[in-house]
């Protein structure tokens, strides 16, 4: 193996922590919200302050491979693709501290109506599976699988769409608990933020695989490229 | 663009050996080729023919034409001093004469009979500022040429290419024996040369390639794998060989 490929493979399993990590601060943001765990809630802050530095050390090790070893084609589609992926799971682990800030500021478990109507959960499930799914694509090497994502996006923004109205509708039936709603509105729009990092993500491993620019392209051309 | 030079099915052998398979190509005016590919891949040899320096080898035999401008470079009443001042060429190693930096420049005029002092001193001072060189020198120019370093050698050598006015250059690995200053001054150069020439430069520098070329053409055991844009070739390059050679992941 030449010193080119083994820091590849060096800066490959180094992203794939930074996959994990975040997937596990995003699995742990929405078992804090949903139980009101408080200290799995701080655990999630902590860990955060991880998050951080790994996103910087990768950003380092694409900088110092761009700087010594000159990549070029894939190599070079790969380390760039890195870069951009590095950034989208940072802002995913942002989000997962983000929620945890406002587990730490309500007071009460949510609702558990409020968690059906709002389909919180399946929305919290579903960005999981996005992101563990584009984790796979990236490590496997499978456009398929990236490409499912696109599609898989498409619950999210429903959920998204829909969530207004079930949270108005709660509140006019249970004024005590605004606070609290308004939080699991922002906790709705937050997730489907993290659907559309991972939509980014998707384009990333395309991009580096395949060669292909599927950015600001719509679905029907992203489907057809 | 038009097209300055253009190959067509060319084949070249050396006796019996088969060293260009089936060769068509076509390269701008005012434009940098590079060509890349390993050692005895038949890269320098295609160079060489756009200036038949092939001619004298023994065995040596060509199919298929090569065009400059439109015309065919092998035809009978082409006379290869005629060629060879439409088409320069700079070697790897830098190659000035046992004579002074102002001689060297005006070698090929000189032998072409010119002896006019001020067309020739023009001729000096607009060479040895195209090769960067002239700030350098123009208190020295009766110095000896094997007096320069290196890397002033060499652009020396690229201003005795120039000075009789070539519409091409070819540049045969001109920077591989110079230091990193003096390898950016040469890609400096060819880049501020094309404007005015059509240049096609051999290299085994990868990153080299990527500076200086506008196309890029990958030779392979004698056959032209693939000719494209050099962005399209060092960022999504057609060919698995092609993508291979550049990521050093060859063989």
């Amino acid at each position: 193996m030449s010193h080119l490929d083994s820091e590849i493979k060096n800066l490959k399993s180094e992203m794939l922590e930074m996959f994990t990590l975040v997937r596990s601060q995003l699995e742990k943001s929405k078992v804090s919200l949903i139980q009101l765990d408080k200290d799995l809630a701080r655990e999630v802050l902590v860990n955060e302050k991880r998050v951080n530095g790994f996103e910087l050390k990768l950003d380092r090790d694409c900088e110092n491979i761009i700087a010594l070893f000159n990549p070029v084609a894939i190599d070079l589609r790969f380390v760039l693709a890195c870069l951009k992926i590095n950034s989208n799971l940072e802002r995913i682990g942002d989000i997962a501290e983000g929620i945890c800030q406002f587990v730490l500021n309500i007071k009460l478990e949510p609702e558990k109506s409020l968690l059906e109507t709002s389909r919180l959960v399946e929305m919290f499930d579903t960005s999981i599976i996005i992101l563990q799914e584009v984790m796979e694509a990236f490590d496997k090497e499978d456009t398929k699988l990236a490409r499912s994502v696109f599609k898989k996006d498409e619950i999210l923004d429903e959920i998204n769409l829909n969530a207004n109205q079930a949270v108005s509708d709660f509140i006019r039936a249970n004024t005590e608990r605004i606070n609290q709603s308004l939080y699991l509105l922002s906790t709705i729009r937050k997730l489907e933020r993290v659907g559309d990092q991972c939509k980014n993500i998707a384009e990333e491993i395309i991009f580096y695989i395949e060669a292909k620019v599927l950015k600001h392209k719509t679905q029907a051309q992203k489907q057809a490229e | 663009m038009s097209k300055k030079l253009i190959a067509k099915n060319v084949n070249v052998f050396y006796d019996q050996t088969h060293v260009i398979k089936n060769v068509s190509l076509e390269i701008d005016a005012n434009s940098v080729a590079a060509f890349i590919g390993p050692s005895g891949c038949g890269k320098s040899t295609f160079l060489r023919l756009y200036n038949r320096m092939n001619d004298l080898i023994e065995g040596f035999r060509k199919e298929g034409d090569v065009l400059l401008d439109g015309k065919d470079i092998y035809r009978n009443d082409m006379r290869v001093e005629d060629l060879r001042k439409k088409v320069g060429m700079v070697f790897q190693k830098p190659n000035p004469f046992p004579k002074s930096i102002y001689e060297n420049v005006i070698y090929g005029l000189r032998i072409r009979g010119v002896n006019n002092k001020n067309l020739l001193d023009e001729t000096v001072e607009r060479a040895l500022r195209q090769s960067a060189l002239w700030d350098e020198v123009k208190d020295n120019l009766k110095k000896s040429a094997l007096a320069l370093s290196g890397g002033q050698q060499q652009r020396l050598c690229i201003a005795r290419a120039i000075a009789t006015e070539p519409s091409v250059v070819l540049m045969d690995e001109p920077a591989s024996a110079l230091d990193p200053i003096s390898s950016a001054k040469i890609e400096e150069l060819i880049y501020e040369l094309k404007s005015q020439y059509t240049i096609i430069i051999v290299t085994h520098n990868m990153q080299q390639a990527g500076r200086v070329s506008d196309t890029t053409a990958f030779f392979y055991l004698g056959e032209l794998v693939e000719f494209d844009t050099t962005k399209k070739i060092f960022m999504n390059p057609s060919d698995t060989r092609t993508q291979d050679y550049i990521t050093g992941r060859f063989g």
